[in-house]
C-alpha cells in the first residue's frame, strides 16, 4: 500500500474506524443534507489536516510549537485578503495561495533556524512570542485584515451555493457550488494528510524520530539536526497554512476568532493527544471525536436530560442539563487522556498486536 | 600525504579543573592506539574533543590535512571520525535494526529524502542487517534497543559506529560490563577492523590483557596530561605507568 507509504493502520478496529469516518465524510452531502452536517464534516476535514501537521512536530520531532495557529491564520488571511481585494475570481485564489504558502514557509524557516539550534524549550518560547506578536499585528493592521471584524468575501462563481451544477431532479440530490467546495476541502485535506504520512515514513521522517529519541546521538551519526527540525517545521507550517486556506474558503471569511486565537491552539493540542501522538492517523480520529463532541454533545445531553426528567430520575436531569456540556467535555478529555495515554490510535494498536 | 589525526596542545577547562591539558599527539593509519589512564584521567573528554561533542579551551585538531577544531560534531562524523560511546547512547524506543539502519542512512548521505517511503531503500536495510550479523545481533533485529541486555547494547553501540564506515574508529571501553562470553565478539571485530591498514583506531581500555593483545601503541593520560607514549611493552614497563596507572610502586614488576 504505497499510497499509505508502507504505514497502514496496523489494527483492525482502527482500519474499520478510519474507513467509516472517510466514507461518512465522503457521503455527507447526500446522507445528511443540511448546512449543519456539512459544516461539521468540513471542520473535521480541515482540522484533521491541521492536527496531522501539528503531529509532525509534536509527535515525530518532540518539539512543542505555539505558532501553529499563526500559520493557519496566515493561510486563512491570505485567501481572504486576496479574494476581498481582487474580487471573486480564480486569480485571487491563486494569488492567495502563491503569497500565503511561501510566507508561511519562510517564517517557519526563520523561526526554526533561529530557535531550533538550542534546547527545545527555547523553540516553544519563541513560537509563543512570535504568535502573540502576529495576533497583535493582525488586529492592528485593520486596513488590511479588517481588524477584529475580519474579512468576509465572495467565492468565485463556480463555488457559490447558488450555482447548480446538476439539478436534484436528475440524480436525486442537488450538486451545487457548496457541495463542490466541500469536496474540494475533503480532497485537499486528504491529499495533505497522505503527504504528511509520506514525509513521516520517508528516510527524512525516520531521522525526525531519531532526533526525538536522542538528538545527541543523531548528531553523532552525522545528521545536522537543526536542518531536519527546521524543514519539519516548514512542512508543518505549509500544511497548516493550507488548512487555513480551506477554512477561509469554506467559511468565506477569515477573522481572529476563526483562524488565529489561542483557543484553536488548545483544541489542536487536545485533538492530537486524544487521537494519539506520532501516528498521523490519530489526527483523523482526534479531530472527528473532538468536533463531533463540540457540535453534538450539547444536543445529546439535552435529549438525555429530558429523558431522565421524564423517567422521574433524581439529580440526573440537572447533571445532564445542556448548559453543563463544557463540564462534560472537560471530563471526557480528562478521562480519555487518563485511560488512553497513548491516544486512541496508540491504544488500538497496542491491543491489536502484542509486538508493540 | 597519508591520512593523519593530530591534536596539538589540546586543552579543556571545566571551571578550575583542567580535564585535558596540552595533549599533543599524532595518530597514523594502520595503527591501533590504546589510550589508558586511571578513572577521571580525561580519556573520554579527549575523545569528546576529537569527535566534536566538546570544544577545546585551547589547542588545535587536524584531520586529513585540515584544521577541524571549529567543525560541528555531525560534520566531523561526515569527515570520517566514528565514535562509540562509553555510556551506551542509542535510540531507546526504536528497533535494533532501525538503530543501525539510521547509521547506514547517515553514512549513505540520505539526509533529507522525504519523497520515498524508507522501506523502498532495501539497500540500507540489507546493509544494516549485514552489520547486525557481524556483531552477533542478527536474531534481535526487531527488539527495541532498551529491551536488549547490557552486553547487547554495547554491541549495538559498536554496530552504529561500524555502520558509519569511518576512517577513524574511536572505541571507549567497548567491553566494559560485558559478560566473559560476549567479549570475544567485540575483540574479534576490532581485530578484523585492524586488518584494514587505511584506518586509524583509538581504543580506551582498562583491561591490560586486551591492550597488550591488540595495541600497536599505548598512550597514557594522567590528570589530563599525556605522560607516556610508545610501544606497548615499553609503556607498560615504564615506571610512570607502573605507578600512575597500575598503582604499583616503581621498581616492582606487574606481571
Ligand atoms: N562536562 C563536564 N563538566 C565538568 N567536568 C567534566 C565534564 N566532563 C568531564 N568532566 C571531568 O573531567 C574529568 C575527566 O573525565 P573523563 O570522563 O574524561 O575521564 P575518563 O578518563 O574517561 O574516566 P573513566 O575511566 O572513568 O571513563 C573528570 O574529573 C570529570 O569529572
Ligand atoms: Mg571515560
Amino acid at each position: 500500500m504505497m499510497i499509505l507509504s508502507g504505514d497502514p493502520p496496523r489494527s483492525r478496529v482502527l482500519s474499520i474506524l478510519l474507513v467509516v469516518i472517510i466514507l461518512a465524510l465522503a457521503a455527507t452531502p447526500f446522507l445528511f443534507p443540511g448546512a449543519k452536517a456539512m459544516n461539521v464534516a468540513a471542520q473535521i476535514c480541515i482540522f484533521a489536516a491541521l492536527v496531522a501537521s501539528y503531529d509532525l512536530l509534536l509527535g515525530y520531532t518532540g518539539s512543542v510549537s505555539f505558532a501553529h495557529t499563526m500559520f493557519y491564520g496566515i493561510g486563512s488571511y491570505a485567501i481572504a485578503i486576496a479574494l476581498y481585494s481582487m474580487g471573486p475570481v480564480w486569480a485571487a485564489v491563486a494569488t492567495g495561495i502563491a503569497v500565503g504558502l511561501p510566507l508561511a514557509a519562510l517564517l517557519a524557516l526563520a523561526i526554526g533556524l533561529f530557535s531550533l539550534r538550542v534546547a527545545a524549550i527555547f523553540f516553544a518560547m519563541v513560537t509563543l512570542a512570535v504568535a502573540s506578536a502576529f495576533q497583535v499585528l493582525a488586529s492592528q493592521l485593520s486596513w488590511l485584515t479588517g481588524g477584529e471584524d475580519g474579512r468576509s468575501f465572495q467565492l468565485p462563481e463556480l463555488l457559490r451555493p447558488g450555482t447548480v451544477l446538476i439539478s436534484k431532479s436528475l440524480i436525486g440530490f442537488e450538486l451545487n457550488g457548496r457541495v463542490l467546495t466541500y469536496y474540494l476541502v475533503l480532497i485537499a485535506a486528504a491529499t495533505m494528510i497522505l503527504c504528511l504520512l509520506r514525509v513521516v515514513n520517508s528516510p527524512f521522517g525516520r531521522v525526525l524520530q531519531a532526533i526525538r529519541e536522542n538528538r545527541f546521538r543523531a548528531e553523532a551519526l552525522g545528521f545536522r539536526t537543526v536542518f531536519h527540525l527546521t524543514y519539519a517545521n516548514c512542512i508543518a507550517a505549509l500544511v497548516a497554512a493550507g488548512a487555513g486556506m480551506l477554512n477561509a474558503l469554506w467559511l468565506r471569511y477569515a477573522g481572529p476568532d476563526t483562524s488565529l486565537s489561542f483557543t484553536i491552539m488548545l483544541d489542536i493540542l487536545l485533538m492530537v493527544v486524544i487521537g494519539g501522538m506520532g501516528t498521523i492517523y490519530g489526527a483523523i480520529i482526534g479531530a472527528s471525536i473532538f468536533i463531533l463532541a463540540q457540535n453534538y454533545l450539547q444536543a445529546l445531553m439535552g435529549a438525555a436530560s429530558k429523558a431522565a426528567a421524564d423517567a422521574g430520575l433524581p439529580l440526573l436531569p440537572g447533571l445532564l442539563h445542556p448548559d453543563r456540556w463544557l463540564l462534560w467535555l472537560g471530563l471526557l478529555f480528562i478521562a480519555s487522556v487518563y485511560f488512553f495515554p497513548t491516544g486512541v490510535v496508540g491504544r488500538l494498536r497496542g491491543a491489536g498486536s502484542a509486538k508493540h | 600525504m597519508a591520512l593523519t589525526l593530530e591534536t596539538r596542545d589540546l586543552t579543556i577547562r571545566f571551571g578550575g579543573h583542567v580535564a585535558v591539558n596540552g595533549v599533543s599527539c599524532t595518530f597514523k593509519p594502520g595503527e591501533l592506539t590504546a589510550i589508558v589512564g586511571p578513572n577521571g584521567a580525561g580519556k573520554t573528554t579527549y575523545f569528546n574533543l576529537i569527535s566534536g561533542q566538546l570544544r577545546p579551551t585551547a589547542g588545535t585538531i587536524f584531520f586529513d590535512g585540515a584544521d577541524i577544531t571549529q567543525l560541528s560534531a555531525p560534520l566531523r562524523t561526515r569527515a570520517g571520525l566514528g565514535r562509540a560511546f562509553q555510556l551506551t547512547n542509542l535510540f531507546p524506543n526504536l528497533s535494533v535494526e532501525e538503530n543501525v539502519r539510521l547509521a547506514v542512512q547517515a553514512a549513505n548521505g540520505t539526509h533529507y529524502d522525504m519523497l520515498r517511503p524508507w522501506m523502498v531503500r532495501r539497500d540500507l536495510i540489507a546493509r544494516a542487517d549485514e552489520i547486525l550479523d557481524r556483531v552477533a545481533l542478527g536474531n534481535r533485529r526487531q527488539v527495541t534497543a532498551t529491551a536488549l541486555s547490557h552486553g547487547d547494547q554495547r554491541k549495538l553501540e559498536v554496530a552504529l559506529m561500524i555502520a558509519l564506515e569511518p576512517k577513524v574508529f574511536m572505541f571507549d571501553e567497548p567491553t566494559a560490563g560485558m559478560s566473559i562470553d560476549e567479549v570475544p565478539v567485540v575483540l574479534n571485530l576490532i581485530a578484523q577492523l585492524k586488518q584494514d591498514a587505511s584506518k586509524i583506531i583509538l581504543l580506551v581500555e582498562h583491561k591490560m590483557d586486551v591492550v597488550r593483545s591488540l595495541a600497536d601503541r599505548i598512550i597514557v593520560l594522567h590528570n589530563g596530561q599525556l605522560v607516556a607514549d610508545g610501544k606497548p611493552a615499553e609503556v607498560i614497563a615504564s615506571p610512570i605507568v607502573q605507578e600512575a596507572y597500575l598503582g604499583v610502586a616503581p621498581g616492582r614488576s606487574a606481571a
